[in-house]
């Protein structure tokens, strides 16, 4: 009974290690987004050039939806050219980029615009309904939208070549099959 | 003919922003401790440990002017919880449900808390009850000691 005991108490701390093992692996940052797999909330929004665009006018083609602001140092300051970079590559191919700036002066969001030389749309969601239909938490977070409009892939963080081309050329394969 | 088309795109636009669901037409007086309730129990996405009723920033706002618009266009507080738990996750929630793995986070503190009075419990029974059993044996003094104990007491040192 008493060698039991002996035991007992080294023993009980084993399912709290065991607990804090797998607590620790887990990042606090990787958030399962419960939008993987539904389709893309639509909305639209005016770009910094005053033009409408909307979600809804570019189904069909494969989405890549960045949510930054120009505070976001350097994140976004290192996914800003890949964007671009990718934007012309991939844009005759049925790609469209998209940048909605959140929380954000507009000034600021025009300079950084200028500063990137983007050429892709970006709007301003001033009233945050588009981030929050998304389940934004932080910038820069990028959306993947198939052709059917269904949110495939969120990527927190920037984007880089890598991860654009390898989502994107998997979108594109899987939607060009019947 | 492009202009007929242009009409229609309007028209379906119109359709459009008809339909969605914070449409203002309907508005209803929002109780605003109702608003203040919900954001309490929203984790502010941008903060650290803090709710959207507490947090100052934009974001916590701007989610505020949500909660507000949800509420005026006729949805329940419960729904209006949803429609941000289908967007974030549980995670958005500051207390998770009481269900699933969840209840190890309400029962766990709980349980040590019960097995840590039984385990103290267990052992001041145990040590009281060593001192109670454990009789200390008469010290034997044999006759010569307690002569000389008696004489030192005397003197009166």
């Amino acid at each position: 009974m008493k060698r039991l005991w002996r035991w007992l108490i080294p023993l009980a701390a084993v399912p709290v290690l065991v607990l804090l093992a797998y607590g620790f692996r887990m990042s606090p940052r990787d958030i399962p987004s419960p939008l993987l797999g539904r389709p893309a909330p639509a909305f639209a929004l005016a770009t910094l050039e005053g033009a409408p665009w909307s979600l809804e006018a570019h189904r069909g083609k494969v989405v890549v939806l960045n949510f930054w602001a120009s505070w976001c140092y350097p994140a976004c300051y290192e996914e800003a050219p890949v964007l671009e970079r990718n934007w012309r590559g991939y844009r005759e191919r049925g790609v469209v980029v998209v940048g909605v700036d959140i929380q954000d002066k507009r000034d600021a969001a025009l300079k950084f615009v200028g500063d990137f030389g983007l050429t892709f749309p970006v709007a301003q969601d001033l009233k945050g309904t588009v981030s929050v239909d998304y389940g934004v938490y932080g910038v820069p977070e990028t959306f993947f939208v198939d052709r059917q409009g269904r949110i495939r892939v969120k990527h927190v963080g920037a984007v880089t070549d890598d991860v654009f081309r390898t989502t994107v050329d998997r979108l594109l394969a899987e939607a060009t099959a019947p | 003919m492009s202009r007929v088309a242009v009409a229609v795109l309007a028209a379906l636009a119109l359709i459009g922003s008809g339909a969605r669901p914070i449409a203002a037409q309907t508005a209803k007086p929002v109780n605003e401790d109702v608003v203040h309730e919900i954001g309490t129990q929203l984790r502010c996405v941008v903060c650290q440990n803090l709710s959207v009723a507490d947090s100052p920033s934009e974001m916590a706002s701007q989610m505020r002017v949500i909660i507000r618009e949800r509420l005026a266009a006729g949805e329940s507080p419960a729904e209006v919880q949803r429609y941000f738990v289908e967007r974030y996750g549980e995670w958005i929630l500051l207390a998770p449900p009481r269900r699933g793995f969840n209840l190890l986070v309400w029962l766990f503190p709980v349980a040590a808390v019960v097995a840590g009075f039984a385990a103290a419990a267990a052992l001041v029974w145990r040590w009281t009850r060593r001192r109670r059993g454990v009789r200390t044996p008469p010290v034997a003094v044999d006759a010569a000691m307690s002569e000389r104990i008696r004489r030192e007491l005397e003197s009166g040192s």
